[in-house]
């Protein structure tokens, strides 16, 4: 017999273990700003503070949101940082070579990232291809068109991209604009998850794929729909990076897409799926940028930062497990 | 005789349900104990603590006079005991020798010998397997052979067979019988579980017959007949389990099937179901039922033959368009295919009418799908602290009865329930069938699959009973007993009606 107790059944109860969750990442966060500060005086500058943002933005924080997704649905896409260099590559090309507008371009290259996410998606949602080879798949498959279609070079964004240039560097409101980009896109995806039935969906399919299948709904295009998101977030990224540097380069995002699922694990979520959220996401994509961050300033080598990253990202884990957040299941 | 084992007030709970209640069990050498009982009475739970695989939560495990701390399975093994499973434990890529040392293969493996020992142990079985085939290509008969052989090739006391005929035909059941009872010639005890009453007559020393994870009594075999042994498994009251319906009036057919035809278990199956009706779905595991389930709900292929609602013919390619033509599953497996675990109740209660909580722009209509879950878990009994409690948090009668509400909320005209109480207490039994029975009262049309008898007989209007696939009779309460179930399930013929 259960312990539960018979009275009146009514909601909105958060049992402790959640908050647990909830904040396991907020406190890695918390312990790695405080640390930050006290190991150089100029992290907690508002250039600095704004500069790790920007980096963030570009980099692992716009594309972890579609990967939270698909995590969500026990999936992973390997696929993003390739996609994030076709997208960069795409859009310099449309606007230098095509002579295209920079509205044009970017919706082109949207669509192109779209794309891409879709015959992941198709693969996966309908004739259940492991994602991580699929995904796996098209991060080769993206990576070398990107490369076909720069022939290896970096292509300048030209007179076109004035625009788009004016965007990497420009500011609103004090903020760098790519960084108000992200903030719009994790709040919409967590307005998304938290509130629609989409995101109520793909976290039910995480956690048991059969039973939400078994209840009428129809699981390939939720799916899909994950792979479409995470390509065209990917692509966003890559546009940004283009507009950050004024070139489309194809040596974009190499290694991003391992950045990024480091993001969305230190932010609690589950890979077994079903689990996690955007706020700890965005956290978690800080910790990534903060961590590079203290390496730069501490004059880190380039080299030696990665296998500190590593070690970091160890650590982070641990701390998860140990708060209980995350879980072997 | 001596005891070659002796259990004494074995208890096993998992999570507040008693699956095992002071159990005392013993074999004796040169014996074959028969183990009987009803799916969930737990005999298979009592010999997975006898083989190691699971630990007691209390009670005593003498072997030979000798208390024993388990460890695991190897401790059993150590001691002789060995274990054949109804799934059998055998790598299929591995060859038959292979296969029957394997856990103790030298470390220098000599293959020739390694051969000659198998094929000795194997002939020594009155069989004839190649040592060198692999076990997948084998049939299921001497894949059974090479499990014993497997057994035998340590130094073995007790061997417990879990339903060893229930894969075999009656020829090969009965060179198996044979074995067995050469085993006890050598003065090996023999535990023998099996659903197959007459069989157990046939070659049982003893028996002892379990009921709800206890033991009702251990007997000589020449001591009892068959209808004390089925009294002895029924045993509880049946009146107090099943409540009574308030009305048995049936409406129209509801759910028509024709010439059903799906994968390789269900061959052609045609019947219907009234509304307000409760059928059952009779027959031996793996006869096909739970797939003509999975078929009328768009969950297998349906190959051909054709389901209609209401008089019309539907299209059914996924779960998705049988659930929107108002057909409802609860699945077999409650784990694996009824419940998010991890999701609130809430989630699981909607998931199959999402399209009732949301508004056109897809956002979740919160507070009304609160009121609406908060009234129906009311309604159901649901025992849960909060809608938005996980469902992993409930016991496992309020587990199924979260599936159930699934149903209640989707509000469509048929229900299929798979084992319905399968791995719930008596308590939440008896509530569940209260459920079911309202279901048929709001004139719905039920189907319940059940490999509990009295399950059957207690809910439903008639019983279909299916063999092989296809559905060979079918039962009215009159006829409603255990023979001519099973005499039906087995044989394909009512019971004694010739001859």
């Amino acid at each position: 017999m259960t312990v539960a107790p018979e009275s009146r059944i009514q909601s909105g109860k958060t049992p402790i273990s959640e908050i647990i969750q909830r904040f396991g990442t907020l406190s890695i966060f918390l312990v790695l700003v405080v640390v930050a500060s006290f190991w150089s005086d100029s992290f907690l500058t508002q250039t600095n503070i704004l500069n790790v943002l920007r980096q963030v933005a570009s980099s692992a924080g716009i594309m972890s949101v579609g990967m939270l997704f698909v995590i969500l649905t026990r999936g992973i896409d390997l696929s993003v940082g390739s996609i994030a260099a076709l997208g960069g590559v795409l859009v310099a090309y449309f606007m230098a070579f095509l002579d295209m507008g920079t509205g044009t371009s970017i919706i082109l290259t949207l669509i192109a990232g779209g794309l891409c996410g879709l015959v992941t998606g198709a693969f996966i949602a309908y004739l259940k291809l492991p994602s991580f080879v699929m995904s796996l798949a098209m991060m080769a498959i993206t990576r070398g068109l990107s490369l076909i279609i720069s022939a290896g070079r970096p292509i300048p964004l030209g007179d076109n991209g004035e625009a788009l240039a004016n965007f990497g560097s420009g500011f609103y409101a004090g903020i760098p604009q790519p960084v108000i980009l992200m903030f719009a896109v994790f709040i919409v995806g967590g307005v998304l998850l938290k509130f629609t039935q989409f995101g109520r969906v793909i976290t039910a399919i995480g956690s048991n794929e059969e039973a939400v299948r078994l209840s009428g709904i129809a699981v390939p295009r939720y799916i899909l729909a994950v792979y479409v998101i995470s390509g065209v977030l990917a692509s966003v990224a890559g546009i940004i990076s283009s507009a950050r540097t004024g070139v489309g380069s194809a040596q974009v995002g190499v290694g991003a897409e391992l950045n990024v699922i480091a993001a969305v694990v230190i932010g609690g979520a589950s890979l077994m799926g079903g689990r996690g959220g955007v706020i700890n996401t965005l956290l978690g994509a800080l910790v990534m940028g903060i961590i590079g961050n203290i390496m730069n300033l501490a004059g880190v080598p380039g080299y030696h930062q990665q296998v500190y990253m590593g070690l970091i990202i160890v650590i982070a884990m641990l701390l998860q497990y140990s708060t209980g957040s995350l879980k072997r299941s | 005789m001596t005891d070659l084992v002796k259990l004494t007030a074995i208890t096993k709970s998992f999570g507040g349900i008693h699956a095992l209640g002071g159990v005392d069990f013993d074999v004796r050498a040169g014996e074959i104990h028969a183990l009987l009982g009803e799916n969930g009475a737990g005999k298979s739970t009592l010999m997975r603590v006898l083989g190691g695989e699971m630990l007691p939560s209390s009670g005593t495990v003498e072997i030979e006079g000798r208390q024993i701390e388990f460890t695991g399975p190897s401790t059993a093994r150590a001691l002789g005991i060995a274990v054949i499973h109804q799934e059998f434990a055998l790598a299929p890529d591995l060859t038959v020798a292979e296969n029957i040392f394997l856990g103790e293969l030298p470390a220098i493996i000599g293959w020739i010998t390694l051969k000659k020992r198998a094929g000795e142990l194997i002939q020594r079985l009155g069989f004839d397997i190649d040592p060198g085939a692999t076990v997948g290509s084998l049939a299921v008969a001497h894949q059974q052979i090479v499990e014993i052989a497997k057994a035998l090739s340590r130094d073995v006391k007790i061997i417990v067979f879990d339903e060893p005929t229930a894969v075999l035909a009656t020829q090969d059941a009965e060179r198996l019988h044979d074995i067995i009872r050469g085993l006890r010639a050598r003065g090996v005890g023999i535990v023998y579980i099996s659903h197959r009453l007459e069989e157990v007559f046939a070659i049982a020393d003893r028996m002892t017959v379990m009921k709800d994870g206890k033991v009702v009594a251990t007997v000589e075999a020449s001591s009892v007949s068959i209808d004390d042994v089925i009294r002895m498994m029924v045993g509880r009251p049946i009146s107090t389990m099943f409540p009574d319906r308030k009305s048995r009036s049936f409406g129209p057919i509801k759910l028509d099937v024709q010439n059903l035809v799906s994968g390789r278990l269900v061959k052609d199956v045609s019947f219907s179901i009234r509304a307000g009706e409760i059928v059952g779905l009779g027959g031996l595991v793996g006869a096909g039922r739970t797939e003509v389930a999975r078929a009328i709900f768009g969950a297998d292929r349906l190959e051909s033959g054709v389901v209609s609602l209401n008089g019309k013919a539907l299209r059914l390619q996924s779960p998705r368009d049988a659930v929107q033509a108002g057909i409802g599953l609860l699945p077999e497996d409650r784990k694996l295919q009824g419940v998010i675990l991890n999701q609130p109740i809430r989630v699981n209660a909607t998931m199959s009418r999402l399209s009732s909580v949301v508004n056109r722009f897809g956002f979740l209509k919160s507070k009304e799908e609160g009121r609406s879950v908060t009234a129906l878990s009311d309604n159901l009994r649901l025992k849960a602290s909060s809608i938005d409690a996980p469902v992993s948090s409930l016991s496992g009668g309020n587990q199924q009865k979260v599936v159930l509400a699934k149903w209640f909320y989707a509000d469509g005209d048929i229900i299929i329930l798979d084992e319905p109480t399968r791995g719930v207490d008596v308590g939440a039994k008896s509530e569940i069938y209260a459920l079911v029975n309202r279901l048929s009262e709001a004139g719905k049309a039920v189907l319940v699959i059940s490999s509990e008898h009295q399950e059957l007989f207690g809910l439903c209007d008639r019983i279909l009973v299916m063999r092989e696939g296809a559905l060979c009779g079918e039962l009215l309460p009159d006829d409603y007993s255990e023979e001519n179930l099973l005499s039906l399930a087995m044989t394909g013929e009512p019971a004694r009606k010739k001859r």
